[in-house]
């Protein structure tokens, strides 16, 4: 066996690893669903216990934040998706370029939220921390302010870490580039990709409902 | 370095994803009752479908790939299917 071949023994060819490494991506993908499904299941059993507090609670969230921050993650996946395809055709300055475009528009999501959440607080929205909220509704709305700021908060985690990883590949990338990397491109712009599809749902579970009532 | 042009699939994806978000807030503010949940949660499976189909590759992908992908569906599916029983039939 060669010394210097760049796939280990249980594979056939480095194109048969990435090929691995793209279902293993879809495993840990699968994974995160479950996460992000459990606190679905919370969102819909107390949407359907408490409909009109739900409603109210989503009413008090920043709509033009909400969207401007979809809108962001939406063209960041633009972008991620794009750099995919720059590296195939050896483009590979252009494909930096547009990885680093996809981390600005990361950290100005994260901005964003973190906007909207200094305003929640002085709204007095935190659980926990600051609630109030007159009305026979406080109840229901507290509990949709609990799903909001959880699944928010994951989803956030989730930007810082793919941000991380996009940066430690648009680092590598800059240097040269390698069927291993391209590899790791491609891994990494599937979770780009997921954290993007979450927040398509959270923004429409969050942000939507009883906006015209 | 050779020229690199965005594809076309992907820049059409990017606008409808875009046209598709202004879609669903205009929906959210008109008073369509039951609806209105139904064309949130409708239009965001569409968008969900394009970012994987198109942005995922699932579109260029075999079999295999599929099953692994949808993996993560079913199971979701069966967890809201079951978790939420109880609460839908509850009298």
């Amino acid at each position: 066996m060669p010394e210097n071949r760049s796939f280990a023994m249980q594979f056939v060819s480095s194109r048969h690893r990435d090929e691995v490494a793209e279902l293993g991506m879809w495993v840990f993908i699968a994974t995160e669903v479950l996460l992000f499904g459990g606190l679905l299941l919370g969102y819909f059993v107390y949407r359907h216990a408490y409909p009109d507090a739900f409603a109210a609670g989503s009413r008090h969230t920043d709509i033009m934040i909400g969207v401007a921050n979809t809108a962001i993650l939406l063209t960041s996946s633009f972008l991620v998706a794009c750099a995919v395809d720059a590296l195939q055709t050896n483009a590979r300055p252009i494909c930096v370029a547009l990885l680093g475009g996809a981390i600005i528009l990361g950290l100005l999501f994260l901005g964003l939220k973190s906007v909207e959440y200094t305003t929640e607080y002085h709204e007095h929205f935190v659980p926990g921390v600051d609630f109030a909220f007159d009305g026979p509704l406080a109840d229901g709305v507290q509990l949709f302010f609990v799903f909001y700021f959880v699944s928010t908060a994951i989803h956030a985690l989730h930007m810082m870490i793919g941000i991380g990883v996009l940066a430690t590949l648009a680092l590598l990338l800059r240097k040269s580039a390698s069927t291993r990397k391209r590899a790791a491109l491609r891994s990494a712009a599937l979770y780009w990709h997921f954290v993007d599809l979450v927040w398509i749902f959270l923004f429409a579970l969050i942000y939507l409902p009883g906006r015209s009532t | 370095m050779t020229r690199w042009r965005p594809p076309f699939p992907l820049v059409a994806s990017w606008l409808g994803l875009l046209a598709l978000l202004g879609l669903t807030v205009s929906l959210a503010y008109l008073p369509l009752g039951s609806f209105n949940a139904v064309a949130a949660l409708g239009i965001g499976a569409i968008k969900a479908g394009i970012v994987a189909a198109v942005f995922m590759e699932l579109w260029h992908r075999g079999p295999r790939t599929l099953v692994f992908a949808s993996a993560g569906l079913f199971w979701l599916g069966i967890l809201l299917w079951l978790g939420s029983m109880d609460f839908l039939t509850r009298t």
